[in-house]
């Protein structure tokens, strides 16, 4: 399918790595078709200066390409026609960069809630690209937005319930309506972009030292991953080798982050389930993770850790002792805590059948992650797209069928017995030699590269442009934007109080989603 | 089930006196903590957690606040589901401009009397979102704030030690008076 669209068209040359091609609205359209045909997956759309890219898979072939479209005059045609997980995705596109996607069926703004200074805060740029073109000032404010319509859910009986953004948990902020009949379920509707936070306008005109930190807190719990995925697009587009050995100690941070945060959530949907013995348990283990992060790499979410040009600190005898340390810990404890989970019928009566997300659906959304894996997606970046060190240690996938709250706790519990196991191989593969180089000098030109890294939650798409040594234009793409969307779609017919379980099943990003 | 139980009640709990790094460290701020909050509030604190847009890094390291090393509830500390049982906010976050009204609107449900707590470099002085045309910065730009807890994000530990500070600067203050 991708050989059709593009094998004619040359791709840009400034683009390192997988190609990007600008295309005309015809292909564009044939794209569009390919998604909805379900040929192609959409791994992201975003917005630029004057143009529209989107990244699309094709699982047959395993390839990558990027397409652009112009939007100089303002405009371009919307793809959520065709295939509505890039609904949301356009709405923040039309909200930050005030190009109007044309034939977008939802018009309602996303992240805009009508409380910015100014509206469109990335139209500048497309302004500053294309000076000539008309309608390239932003329209004004209006002093009052209507209120934000919610979808309609009718019929008799039924009643709404509002919750959030300021959650019950220690969790971060969102809102959702949920319309019910009784006790069940018969729509859920997701408010996000609360915690819009700038971060790509920020990001814009800053020097790859500073811009690197700012992807480290695109989503505080994937820090590793987001700055991995940053770092990976960066130095693509430099055509910039890190050493090897801080390649693999991107995969150690990598791989503990994952057992860090399977292990929190393990626990946590239990939690939910009302069995604090495996929430105590799991937290245990995931204080000990954190701990051993923190002897080994200086920080217990090893934030700002991977840099531009390799890793900030070196692993040391002693460190590489801790992390030995606790795989053996984790591989004498864990089984026995996943035994206690499997043997515990009220347990599997919550968690089995709960929750459900179809496998048509997850691939129609191409489902990042644990999400996809547990409804039949057999996608993981490492594995898919493979990278370095991936590409000469492969893990192993973990796919299931049933797409229920029970599916997504096994294949979480089975990557952390695999990320165990790969942790054991990356310290005895362990290169020795330099952690950090010296960035090259950036050309004058602009250059630009697409990365994708998976991190606990799912692929990371981070799209990099830079020009002069500055970041021109950066794109991360959480895997949550395409998990929000499900958990909506997997709520249905579940009753109120079976939510907590099936969000924390999920435990999507807000922050990495409102960017 | 009952094999975890009955290996539990014969392991030493994991609870920390014992912290490797600092023998006793946590311990000792706990007593002092439970003598604060005693002379003010009882014997008992209740934290409501507030996220005004952070990265959720803050927030990962409060949970673990109630993990079975910290254990922050033996100290009579405990988190809340809404900010009308709550005698403290925890704010974290560079204040978003989309959850500026959340965080004022919580905050004045709040009962006093009340303390506030900033978490974090962003809830401090906005962190690395500094300069953002989406946030507001410093939580004290919004509501009053009576302690900041920096770090990115501040340890369990540093937080536990934050909330004393916090309330033995409060007990001292209330002593004075009497």
């Amino acid at each position: 399918m991708l050989n059709a669209l593009f094998g004619e068209l040359s791709a840009v040359a400034s683009h390192r790595g997988w190609p990007r091609a600008p295309v005309n609205a015809g292909t564009w359209r044939g794209i569009g078709e390919a998604l909805r045909e379900g040929k192609l997956d959409l791994l992201g759309e975003w917005g630029d200066a004057a143009a529209v890219h989107c990244a699309l898979f094709e699982p047959a072939t395993r390839k990558l390409q990027i397409a652009t479209h112009e939007a100089g005059s303002g405009a371009a045609p919307s793809l959520a026609v065709f295939h509505p997980p890039a609904l949301r995705l356009e709405r923040a596109i039309a909200d930050l960069f005030a190009i109007e996607m044309v034939g977008l069926p939802d018009r309602r703004p996303w992240l805009d809630h009508g409380r910015w200074p100014e509206p469109a805060p990335l139209a500048q740029q497309r302004a500053a690209a294309t000076p000539a073109a008309t309608g390239a000032t932003p329209p004004a404010r209006a002093i009052e937005r209507p209120p934000y319509r919610f979808l309609p859910a009718e019929g008799p009986g039924l009643h709404q319930i509002p919750v959030g953004p300021v959650h019950a948990g220690i969790i971060e902020p969102g809102h959702f309506r949920f319309t019910a009949s009784g006790e069940t379920v018969v729509r859920l509707e997701e408010r996000l972009g609360y915690t819009h936070k700038g971060i790509e306008r920020l990001m814009a005109g800053q020097d790859l030292e500073p811009a690197s930190r700012i992807a480290a807190r695109l989503s505080g719990d994937s820090t590793v991953a987001c700055s991995w995925a940053f770092v990976q697009a960066v130095e693509g587009a430099l055509d910039f080798r890190p050493p090897p050995r801080a390649v693999w100690l991107r995969g150690v941070m990598a791989e503990l982050e994952r057992i860090a945060n399977h292990l929190g959530d393990i626990g946590a949907i239990c939690n939910d389930a009302a069995f604090a013995i495996l929430h105590a348990e799991c937290g245990i283990l995931r204080e000990a993770a954190l701990r051993t992060c923190a002897r080994a790499f200086g920080h217990r979410l090893m934030m700002d850790r991977i840099v531009p040009g390799g890793v900030a600190a070196d692993l040391t005898h002693d460190g590489e002792e801790a992390i030995r340390a606790l795989c053996g810990r984790l591989s004498s404890e864990f089984p026995e805590l996943i035994e206690l989970y499997d043997n515990t019928a009220s347990l599997q009566d919550r968690t089995a059948g709960t929750g459900v997300v179809k496998p048509s659906l997850a691939a129609q959304f191409a489902a990042p992650g644990f999400v996809g894996r547990a409804s039949g997606r057999a996608f993981d970046a490492r594995v898919s797209l493979p990278y370095a060190p991936y590409d000469t240690a492969p893990v192993e996938m973990v796919v299931r069928q049933e797409g229920d709250v029970d599916a997504r706790v096994w294949v979480r519990i089975l990557e952390v017995e695999r990320s165990i196991s790969w942790l054991r191989t990356a310290l005895t593969a362990l290169p020795s030699g330099p952690v950090r180089l010296p960035s090259p000098a950036t050309p004058a030109t602009s250059v630009e590269c697409t990365a994708m890294v998976e991190g606990f939650r799912g692929d990371i798409l981070a799209y990099v442009r830079i020009g002069a040594g500055r970041i021109e234009r950066c794109h991360l793409r959480d895997p949550s934007w395409f998990h929000w969307p499900l958990l909506e779609a997997a709520i249905e017919g579940n009753i109120v109080a079976d939510f907590p379980l099936c969000n924390k099943s999920f435990n999507c990003s807000y922050s990495g989603h409102d960017l | 089930m009952r094999r975890r139980l009955f290996k539990n009640l014969l392991t030493e709990p994991c609870t920390e006196p014992l912290s490797p790094q600092a023998p006793g460290e946590l311990e000792t701020l706990g007593a002092e903590l439970r003598g604060a909050v005693a002379r003010r509030l009882g014997r008992s604190l209740a934290i409501r957690e507030v996220d005004a847009g952070s990265c959720n890094a803050c927030e990962l390291e409060i949970h673990a606040l109630n993990n079975a090393f910290y254990d922050i509830e033996r100290f009579g500390i405990r988190f809340v589901a809404s900010p009308r049982h709550a005698d403290l906010l925890l704010v974290t976050g560079p204040v978003t401009l989309n959850m500026r009204e959340a965080l004022e609107r919580t905050c004045a449900a709040t009962p006093a009397p009340k303390w506030v707590v900033a978490v974090g470099d962003c809830a401090a002085g906005c962190g690395v979102f500094a300069g953002s045309y989406a946030c507001v910065g410093a939580v004290s730009k919004v509501v009053p704030v009576d302690l900041v807890i920096r770090g990115c994000p501040p340890t369990p530990v540093q937080l536990l030690e934050g909330l004393l500070w916090l309330l033995r600067a409060d007990g001292r203050a209330a002593a004075d008076m009497a």
